[in-house]
């Protein structure tokens, strides 16, 4: 009963608890569900710092309940868990305030908080998982919790979109169920490993065990949207701007390309899955992916669209980092993990914002927007350039690692497609900046919207993005720093390799 | 004497007494009814509670009724697998006859035999799941039947009395077949006791005795191809006793035949026979879903539903006698789960019938603002049926899908993975609905919550039912024919 044991199950409940406590609350009670959000969200900031110093420190927390005999809920945190933990904690924080500004006087806000917690706490539960039954149970409770979310709006579109989101989910999960209770039966309790946890069992059929990492990784993959399992996706768009934000930078898209780092470094082992010849597919996926989410991306006129297809593109990275054997193509993919969090939900904040305050939903609308609102371009500009890879914004750094990396590997190709894939992004999003900027604006607003307080809209749909902007800045910039994402990133590798 | 012992003495009256008297006197004096079914329920799942607790502490129980030793007199007993079935019944039966009051309060009251028949069937289905011996179980499985066809007439209007004529032939049916085998049974080997039987039958009398009962057990359970009289007859009745009759008697035939094939039948003989189960079960599955998914009334859907989960069960039992204890502790965990969930799911949409007054699926836009805690019995309910983490339902799948690809049976695994995956299809062809606007307004006025907290509770002890999987896996197992790890792996 120490807070070794006790500390990752709390960190789920600091948003479990709240979640269940705002499904009962009546809807006008404003003030308690703020308090009840904020107060999880601070708390959970709280822990998870108190965790993250520990980690450091050599401090190994472990909570554990078991199931069925020999089959154990294990939360725990290792060097890996604590860069999405942090990740998802830090942005719950941001996107609270910022979906608590966005959805003022809209109808249905318990249920959407309520949905909106437990989604945050199975994307937590996907960053401790300490074994693949953990893991199984918080991706499937994620799929579970977003659907409300993006079904939210009620509209035939959003049942539609929720259909065919499910549709996809439902089957891969399907898939990754199969996985794992197939490799639970060769090899018995699954628990990661920083090196692999086959490495430990000699003389399975090698055919059985490229089956089931297709099974693995083809589950995880829908959720990660890679070609040709992306299509849910941009359909799901139709959720309100936070759920978006959420879903494309730390929830669902994330959890998925988590797992396929999971299953690589900690499963197979990042090693035996190229002695399979398990890495090289998985590799050519990614770039195919990487490119072709970014030429569909090219043709969006839907801004949300757009980001999208820029999400299917951007995720692959991670992907692609993890395919690619090397150590520092691994902390090029792992950094990523965090940096296109960043990023996205920059992004995807600014949008709600320009749809909130003028109406603004499609490219073509925002002509001049960058004089109305200043700030919030501002911080489009930068995670647009990010985005690109522009030094010295976080995406740079990404893109230098998965570059070297590619070349360490004898990989050359990498680089093209890199450079193939900043061309692209570069011309998706610099009409943007182009037309904000540089363009008269052609007023009036499709929709304008009054909005109190002095700032050029409400004060909790400005600052996060803004916030998040300056995260983006300061990663690229202090990556060499302590506590950076690139450091954390470089201490996995060099665990996963035994460096 | 002890509390403990008390308890090993009187159990089978705890079970069958209260019940049993409660029905007498709510036939006699039909004005006691209600209070009876309130009173008798509780003090039936406080019974199952304590026992329960009895079982899993001190080991299976058993009861010569009378004093009476097997060949003359009546077994009972009490194992891990028979008391959580006799939890599974007290629980619904309870979260029922709570719903029951706001249930039949919309239509005036109770239509009068309602309550006798209610606590008959209770003591029926305990006595079901506690008896050893063939003959006492032919008579629970007939008093059973009988309670469950005159429940269904209750339901009013022709279609429901048509649905009900046909449960009873069928029904009638399939006990005479039971009965022919026990028959059989006893002009072969001189004993309908079961623990006797298994150690001494053998020979072709066994066989044919077993399949006859085997057919008769398959019309009692709706299995596929068997199912047709299921779905009116379930989705006809007044809600409460769906739930009752989806949740538990067409399980308890199951329960039966798992008593049948893993207690009596030599395994040669089970090898030979199951995988006649087994293809049904798959048909069941896919079958029963299919309907589910094109039903347009909400309670078609869910029997429908029924006869998919069925086949899970069926498709197991060929499993059973190879991966013992892995399936064994899954079936138990899939009866249980199904049950609580089926059950909370029937309450659910006789809350929907009453406030929305029609229980068409494509009426129900907007259910989610106006019935928001029934909706969440939806949600429990589906992710239970589902299969989705971290539910009872959860566990039992994976145990199947353990033990099936264990043994290389490949295809059951598709099978459950294709049944869970069309699970989801129709339990979100409803929920998609309920999210949808079409209602302006809020919350419904004046629903009793009475009428919806018992369908709540059943659909979320389903779910946590996931969290106490270990402790139910290993009370199944106490007294069963299997022992060992719940968990198989290969040998390497």
């Amino acid at each position: 009963m120490t807070l070794e044991n006790w500390l990752p199950a709390l960190i789920l409940l600091s948003s479990l608890l709240p979640g269940l406590l705002i499904f009962f609350l009546a809807e006008e009670r404003h003030k308690t569900r703020t308090i009840l959000n904020l107060g999880g969200a601070l708390i959970k900031v709280a822990l998870v710092l108190v965790m993250v110093g520990g980690v450091f420190a050599g401090r190994s927390y472990e909570s554990r309940l078991t199931l069925l005999p020999g089959m154990d809920l294990v939360l725990n945190a290792d060097a890996l868990s604590v860069l999405l933990v942090t990740l998802s904690a830090g942005l719950w924080l941001v996107t609270t305030v910022y979906a608590i500004g966005y959805l003022e006087d809209s109808p249905h806000r318990s249920r959407f908080f309520g949905f909106f917690s437990l989604c945050v706490t199975s994307a937590m539960g996907v960053a401790m998982a300490g074994n693949m039954l953990t893991f199984l149970m918080f991706f499937e409770l994620l799929t579970l919790s977003t659907y409300p979310l993006v079904v939210h709006r009620g509209t035939p579109e959003a049942r539609r979109a929720g259909r065919i989101y499910l549709a996809y989910t439902l089957i891969g999960g399907a898939a990754l169920l199969l996985g794992v209770v197939w490799l639970r039966v060769l090899v018995g309790p699954l628990d990661f490993t920083e090196t692999g946890l086959l490495a430990d069992h000699a003389g399975l059929d090698p055919n059985a065990l490229r089956f089931i990492f297709i099974l693995l990784v083809g589950g995880m993959a829908v959720k990660a949207a890679l070609v040709p399992l992306h299509g849910w996706l941009p359909q799901a768009m139709v959720a309100p701007a936070p759920v978006s934000a959420l879903l494309h930078a730390v929830a669902v898209v994330k959890a998925g390309a988590f797992g396929i780092v999971r299953v690589v470094y900690d499963v197979y082992g990042v090693e035996f899955s190229a002695e399979l010849g398990l890495l090289a597919p998985l590799a050519a996926v990614a770039a195919v992916t990487i490119v072709y989410g970014s030429v569909r991306a090219l043709y969006q006129d839907s801004l949300k669209k757009r980001l999208a297809f820029s999400t299917v593109s951007q995720v692959s990275y991670i992907v692609l980092g993890t395919a690619i054997l090397g150590p520092v193509a691994s902390v090029g993919g792992m950094v990523h993990l965090v940096h296109q969090g960043l990023m996205k939900i920059t992004l995807f904040f600014c949008a709600g914002n320009l749809a909130e305050t003028l109406g603004i939903h499609r490219v073509q609308e925002m002509n001049g927007v960058g004089r109305r609102m200043p700030y919030t371009m501002a911080a489009f500009t930068i995670g647009a350039l990010g985005m690109i890879g522009v030094p010295p914004l976080a995406g740079f750094v990404s893109k230098w690692y998965l570059a070297a990396g590619g070349l360490d590997a004898g990989q050359g190709w990498v680089v093209f497609v890199l450079m193939a894939s900043s061309l692209l992004n570069a011309g998706y999003f610099l009409p943007i900046l182009y037309r904000a900027w540089f363009l008269p604006a052609s007023v009036p607003w499709p929709r304008e919207r009054a909005m109190p307080g002095r700032f050029e809209t409400h004060w909790m749909l400005l600052w996060p993005p803004v916030i998040t902007a300056v995260l983006v800045v300061l990663a690229g910039v202090l990556a060499a720093a302590p506590f950076s994402p690139l450091e954390w990133a470089q201490l996995i590798a060099r665990r996963e390799y035994g460096l | 004497m002890n509390p403990g012992d008390w308890l090993a003495h009187w159990w089978p009256g705890l079970l069958l007494g209260p019940a049993l008297l409660g029905g007498a006197l709510a036939f006699v004096w039909p004005r006691l009814g209600f209070a009876l079914g309130q009173g008798v329920a509780l003090l039936n799942a406080l019974a199952a509670v304590l026992l329960v607790w009895r079982v899993a502490v001190g080991g299976p129980l058993a009861h010569a009724a009378g004093g009476w030793p097997a060949p003359l007199g009546i077994g009972l007993r009490l194992d891990g697998l028979a008391v959580l079935m006799v939890l599974a019944a007290a629980l619904v039966a309870w979260a029922g006859a709570l719903n029951a009051r706001s249930y039949f309060r919309a239509h005036g009251q109770a239509p009068e035999g309602f309550w006798p028949l209610w606590l008959f069937l209770m003591a029926a289905l305990n006595g079901l799941f506690i008896s050893a011996d063939l003959f006492n179980l032919y008579v629970m499985l007939e008093l059973t039947g009988l309670a469950a066809v005159g429940l269904v007439v209750l339901g009013g209007g022709t279609d429901s009395l048509a649905a009900a004529l046909r449960y009873l032939l069928v029904g009638l049916g399939g006990s005479l077949c039971y009965l022919l085998g026990v028959g059989l049974m006893y002009g072969a080997y001189g004993t309908v006791d079961l623990p006797l039987l298994a150690s001494q039958a053998s020979g072709p009398a066994l066989g044919a005795a077993l399949a006859l009962m085997t057919a008769g057990l398959f019309f009692k359970a709706g299995i596929f191809p068997f199912h047709f009289w299921l779905p009116p007859a379930h989705g006809g009745a007044p809600a409460p006793v769906s739930a009752m009759l989806s949740a538990l008697v067409v399980e308890a035939a199951f329960y039966l035949l798992m008593r049948l094939w893993l207690e009596l039948a030599p395994l040669s003989l089970a090898e030979l026979a199951l995988p006649v189960s087994g293809v049904l079960g798959s048909a069941a599955v896919v079958w029963g879903a299919v309907n589910a998914l094109r039903a347009e009334r909400l309670k078609l859907m869910i029997a429908y539903s029924t006869v998919s989960q069925l086949g899970y069960l069926f498709l197991a039992l060929p499993l059973m006698p190879l991966a013992g204890a892995a399936i064994w502790s899954g079936a138990a965990l899939l009866v249980l789960s199904h049950a609580l969930a089926k059950g909370a799911l029937f309450l659910g949409a006789g809350t929907v019938l009453n406030v929305v007054g029609h229980d068409r699926i494509r009426g129900l836009n907007g259910l989610a603002q106006r019935l928001p805690l029934t909706v969440a019995v939806f949600v429990l309910a589906a992710v239970s049926l589902i299969g989705l983490p971290p539910s009872g339902g959860f566990l039992a799948k994976w145990l199947l899908l353990n033990g099936a690809i264990a043994q290389g049976q490949w295809w059951a695994v598709a099978v459950l993975l294709v049944g869970s995956v069309l699970a989801g299809a129709y339990m979100f062809r409803v929920l998609g609905r309920c999210f949808t606007y079409g209602h302006t307004g809020g919350r419904e006025p004046g629903v009793a919550l009475a009428a919806q907290w018992p369908a709540f509770g059943l659909a979320a002890a389903a779910v946590a039912l996931g969290l106490a999987g270990s402790w139910v896996g290993a009370l199944a197992l106490a007294g069963s024919p299997f022992e060992g790890d719940a968990l198989l792996g290969v040998a390497p």
